[in-house]
């Protein structure tokens, strides 16, 4: 045991010198310097270091640049270049780079919307790698108690008991088509009646568990539905736009690199589901860990650093 | 005056005088909200006015402490009573606004009830105690009827500050007059929002009205002629 350990001491030891001398010699595979920027959103910074830990666990130089501000600050630098990668979600920045939808309109489809994306992206020197599962969307979630008695997974469920049912949500929502307009025409829901809340705030969280309503609007990838056990409701028959989470890269950054750090990237998005995320904004948000430790136990995980 | 159209164009629209979102459900939640709040407030601040102003003491300090009211933000107390409200599983909207309205109401009350009594004339209060009059009977046959007019201004002007205030509510949720204002800004409606507007500042002058009428029909009738 002991011997082992001194062998692997010596080995690390030869291993790092010969990679300082590689480095200094021009080794057969240089890695360009990465830049990963965010906006100022704990899911932001969340993601920001898992693109970060994955690339420097392989051999990559990563600076932090997180907590930037809003995407108009944000995405000017990444622009210019001050940042190279970026966490960012497709329908949402599409509706921003190409704000007259000439290029491509967003959709509820991920693929499609991607692709849109990766279009409007492309005069501006950037493109988007694979998209995640996971979104930061409107979503329709109900207590445990509420999803049990009445068993819903789906929002199609909610058919035959919506008569029954009130729905909370931001005062805007039933003039919206990703709302209650959308819920009657899409879902053909229809409620006994409407609370105005706020945008999945504070209100909503706490309508939901005083049962002062029975739906409640709260963004899918919002920390409270881990922390209070709510059921976030699967949007079956595609309601939202495909508002999925993924890097969005500068296109010198891949031209200097070999493909590893697209590979490294979208394994990352691979593994990606919504309930991970979830979690991930819960440790962070609610239990208040640190970003990095949550994203380095993450990414252990999943296996895809050890 | 395309605004003034809008307005009277949402006023007269039929389909926002109908079901729970109506203006007349609203008014009355407004009006339900009010009164409630303004009648807390008076069994606060009566009970300690009136032995105030009977005892005459202390009444410097209790109306200064009573004032804090009127410097608290009533936002912050609306935030503070949501808490409060959530962790006493009162709920929502109501419950936190009257916790945010109750100490605005208080020190007009208060202060104008203690005065109404201090400020009845001494001898007829010395007279009536050498006829043999209790505490008691002093305080309720002539120091309440004699401060009437100025208690019920007092409680007019608390009743009016809380009819305009209670639009707070609807930030927690709340239903009320209010209602009209976050909504219509939410939606960018301004039609909606100067409705509701209007509506409170309607209700606060009806207040406002109704309470000076019943401090003229109170006034004692010995009273009536130095008026």
């Amino acid at each position: 045991m002991k011997r082992g350990n001194l062998l692997l001491a010596i080995f690390v030891a030869f291993a790092v010198v010969a990679s300082a001398c590689g480095g200094g010699g021009g080794g057969t595979s240089t890695k360009p310097d990465v830049i990963v920027g965010s906006t100022n959103f704990y899911e932001q910074i969340t993601l920001g270091e898992l693109y970060s830990q994955i690339l420097e666990a392989n051999g990559y130089k990563v600076t932090r640049k997180f907590n930037l501000g809003a995407r108009d600050i944000v995405y000017p630098a990444l622009k210019t270049g001050q940042i190279n990668i970026l966490p960012e979600y497709l329908a949402t920045l599409l509706a921003f780079v190409d704000k007259d939808g000439k290029i491509a309109k967003p959709t509820t489809d991920k693929n499609e919307t991607l692709a849109g994306l990766k279009k409007a992206l492309d005069p501006e020197g950037l493109t988007a790698l694979e998209a995640a599962d996971a979104t930061d969307q409107n979503g329709f979630v109900v207590t445990k108690d509420t999803a049990t008695s009445k068993s819903l997974k789906k929002l199609s469920d909610l058919q035959p008991v919506a008569p029954t049912m009130i729905l909370g949500g931001p005062p805007e929502c039933p003039q919206r088509p990703f709302c209650l307009l959308g819920l009657m025409s899409v879902y053909g829901l229809k409620f006994k009646d409407f609370k105005p809340l706020d945008v999945g705030g504070p209100l909503t969280v706490a309508a939901l568990e005083g049962k002062q309503i029975d739906v409640g609007l709260i963004l899918t990838s919002d920390p409270s539905i881990v922390a209070k056990g709510f059921v976030l409701l699967d949007d079956d028959k595609h309601l939202q736009l495909a508002d999925n989470l993924a890097p969005v890269v500068r296109k010198d950054l891949l031209s200097k690199d070999d493909g590893t750090l697209t590979k490294l990237l979208n394994s990352v998005s691979a593994k990606l589901s919504q309930a991970e995320l979830n979690d991930m904004n819960k440790q962070v948000a609610v239990d208040k860990a640190d970003s990095k430790a949550v994203a380095a136990a993450w990414l252990k995980k999943q296996g895809l650093i050890k | 005056m395309k605004a003034l159209g809008d307005l009277v164009h949402w006023l007269t629209d039929p389909a926002n005088w109908q079901g729970s979102h109506g203006i007349p459900v609203r008014v009355f939640e407004h009006i339900e909200l009010s009164a409630i709040s303004v009648i807390l407030a008076l069994l606060i601040a009566m009970p300690i006015a009136l032995y105030l102003g009977h005892t005459g003491r202390a009444g410097f300090i209790a109306i200064n402490v009573a004032n804090v009211g009127r410097a608290l933000p009533s936002l912050a107390l609306l935030a503070f009573g949501l808490v409060i409200a959530i962790s006493l599983g009162l709920g929502l909207g109501f419950w936190p606004t009257v916790f945010a309205l109750v100490p605005l109401a208080i020190p007009p009350i208060l202060t104008n009830a203690y005065v109404a009594v201090r400020e009845v004339d001494r001898d007829i209060v010395e007279a009536a105690r050498g006829m043999g009059l209790s505490e008691g009977q002093i305080l309720r046959s002539i120091e309440v009827p004699l401060g009437l007019p100025l208690m019920l201004g007092g409680i007019r002007t608390a009743a009016v500050n809380v009819v305009a205030t209670a639009t707070l509510g609807a930030l927690v949720a709340g239903g009320a007059l209010g209602r009209f204002i976050v909504d219509g800004l939410a939606l960018q409606e301004y039609d909606q929002l100067m409705a509701g507007a209007l509506l409170v500042a309607l209700l606060a002058v009806a207040t406002e009205v109704s309470f000076a009428a019943l401090e003229r029909a109170t006034v004692p009738a010995g009273m009536r002629a130095i008026r």
